[in-house]
């Protein structure tokens, strides 16, 4: 809530952000800064701590250390369902959707949250223009023909593009995605990219991958954790010259 | 829950169904209201309206929101409590005296969820039933109040001046249909809140917390309103209990009267609309019918609960539902 000396081109910011499991230290004194509109991504090797540090940035769990700070406000410790009304929505590493409902009714019910959510007796059908959005979300992320499917039944691929959608109900102004091809087929993830590509014209976007070829071509700058810590930072041209970075890669062959 | 998903992987509307739900209150307030006609035993059937409503207030917190709480008994004896209560020593009209009992049983839900709502899976089943074996022994110990170990009596209640008619409590067909009269206002308001946004929102919850968190809903919050709500049936049913039993027995705040919530919404199909009577029904019947020739008829119920739950394990209306919708 303080005001905090505001640079309009940063959208989120970390500030010496740690976070420990136990005695296991899974983060440790991350200060990082995101840009406005631009597609920053968080990199690094499996168990470098991407997910640990995409979880303190969308609110799922507070730093042990640090501050974060969202368009110069503080967010840190703020509750998990509070980052969605601020403007940041995320998708999870592990797809989680709604399994039983339509995929309409998923997509329907993440719009909800922002108009409705405590509102007892009067029936859903008054809030019919739901319904419409809800159509045109599903054909933004290419779900239109399966509106009536149960999410839960749905191919993997279309599971993670749905999520993606419950994702921009909330008209989030930073999306933040984690590993959002995982598992996915080279076309499936062709078609995933693109739709990233596109959904950043509209919004910043943080995207976390461990397979840095993905998304050299389309990132503006790249993060690269190793151990917890903060490896590099930088355009993909930095990244790629970066000998730390080439040393911390090298032998593991990227897909 | 994921074998459910071999029952249907889509929804198409079957037209069928959707006229069913959409008139939902209607076809089971025509069923309710046939019900003692077909019945030989009133107050047998006053009793399946009774815990049929108890174990539908159970049904929303179990059915539609996926916790299971093992301490509704809690809030189905103060709601019976408190209405004999307000009538017995206070002298209280019959209908506050049921307004009050429906509000005992939120004010409980509230405190017990309040203490257990952020524990998870058997862990909250332990704590609501640790949480309501503390209300039951507040209640054994109020004997001043409560009469203790000997239950409450004399919720005596012989006429009910409804806009003007007197009708009589102690004919038992009359009093079924006072009781359904509040049974079938519950089922209304069911209906409205599982077709309301805050509905979607149950659903949402129980399907995926972790998503339903991220899409912006305060999961907390919505865990203790709907406890709440439940109380609001279990409370209410408790009432009609107190005025139906004329006493209320210490048992009714016993922790087998929760495992009855469990087994009746298990019977009758959890997260079924209507399941929670068919599962009520079928206990009870069971319950009196073996009796009569065996005094070891919890062994034959036990026994076709785990057939039941075995062959049925949606429910018997669960499984008549997923017909219709084949
Ligand atoms: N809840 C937790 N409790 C204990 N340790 C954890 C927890 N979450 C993550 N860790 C540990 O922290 C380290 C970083 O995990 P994290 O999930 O952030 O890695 P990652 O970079 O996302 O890896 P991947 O590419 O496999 O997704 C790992 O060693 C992991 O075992
Ligand atoms: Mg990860």
């Amino acid at each position: 809530m303080q005001p905090v000396a505001q640079d309009q081109s940063v959208i989120m910011r970390t500030e010496g952000v740690g976070k420990t499991f136990g005695s296991f230290v899974a983060l440790k004194d991350i200060t990082a800064e995101f840009r406005h509109g631009a597609i920053t991504s968080i990199i690094g090797p499996n168990g470098a701590g991407k997910s640990t540090y995409f979880n303190v940035l969308s609110g799922a769990f507070a730093p042990s250390t640090g501050k974060i700070l969202f368009e110069g406000r503080d967010v840190t410790g703020m509750a998990q369902h509070k980052f969605a009304h601020l403007g940041i929505a995320k998708s999870f590493q592990i797809t989680n959707v709604f399994p039983l409902l339509t995929t309409h009714e998923n997509i329907r019910v993440s719009l909800q949250a922002l108009v409705s959510r405590f509102d007892i007796f009067r029936p859903r059908t008054r809030l019919s223009e739901l319904d419409d959005e809800a159509e045109a979300l599903l054909e933004r992320v290419g779900l239109a023909g399966q509106r009536h499917r149960l999410a839960g039944s749905l191919a993997h691929g279309e599971q993670r593009a749905l999520e993606v959608g419950m994702a921009l109900a909330s008209h989030p102004r930073l999306l933040l995605l984690d590993e959002p091809t995982a598992g996915m087929s080279p076309e499936e993830t062709r078609t995933m990219m693109d739709l990233i590509v596109r959904l950043a014209q509209e919004r910043t976007v943080i995207l976390v991958e461990h397979k840095m070829k993905l998304v050299m071509g389309i990132s503006d700058r790249l993060l690269v954790l190793h151990h917890g810590e903060l490896l590099a930072e930088g355009t993909p041209d930095d990244i790629r010259r970066n000998e730390l970075v080439k040393r911390v890669y090298l032998g593991q062959r990227e897909h | 829950m994921a074998n459910d998903l071999a029952f249907e992987s889509s929804r198409q509307p079957s037209p069928l169904l959707e006229w069913a739900t959409r008139h939902r209150v209607a076809l089971a307030s025509l069923f309710l209201l046939v019900f003692p006609l077909v019945m030989p035993f009133k107050a047998l059937a006053i009793m399946i309206l009774i815990y049929g409503l108890y174990a539908l207030g159970f049904n929303l917190l179990f059915g539609y929101l996926g916790l299971l709480s093992f301490g509704h008994s809690a809030l189905f004896g103060a709601g019976a409590y408190l209405c004999g209560i307000a009538i017995v020593h206070f002298g209280w009209p019959w209908y506050l005296a049921i307004g009050l009992g429906l509000v005992a049983g939120m004010a409980v839900a509230l405190v017990i969820g309040a203490l257990a709502i952020r524990t998870r899976g058997i862990y909250f089943a332990m704590v609501t039933m640790a949480l309501s074996q503390c209300v039951y022994y507040l209640f054994y110990q109020a004997v001043d109040l409560t009469g203790g170990e000997n239950g409450l009596r004399g919720v005596n209640l012989k006429l009910v001046n409804i806009a003007g008619f007197e009708v009589d409590f102690l004919n038992p067909l009359s009093r079924y249909y006072i009781v359904c009269g509040f049974v079938i206002a519950a089922l209304w308001v069911l209906s409205r809140i599982l077709a309301s946004p805050f509905g979607a929102v149950i659903e949402a919850v129980r399907e995926n917390e972790a998503r339903a968190r991220a899409s912006g809903y305060d999961v907390t919050l919505v865990r203790l309103l709907t406890f709440v709500l439940s109380g609001a049936f279990c409370g209410l049913a408790g009432a009609l209990l107190a005025l139906h039993l004329s006493t209320v027995p210490i048992e009714t705040m016993h922790y087998e009267t929760s495992g009855l919530a469990v087994m009746m919404c298990l019977l009758g199909g959890m997260g079924t609309f209507f399941g929670p009577f068919i599962g009520a029904a079928i206990f009870l019947l069971l319950e009196n019918l073996v009796s009569v020739w065996t005094s070891h008829w919890q062994l034959f119920v036990g026994l076709a609960f785990m057939a039941c739950v075995l062959f049925f394990p949606r429910g018997i209306w669960g499984t008549v539902m997923d017909r219709m919708r084949a």
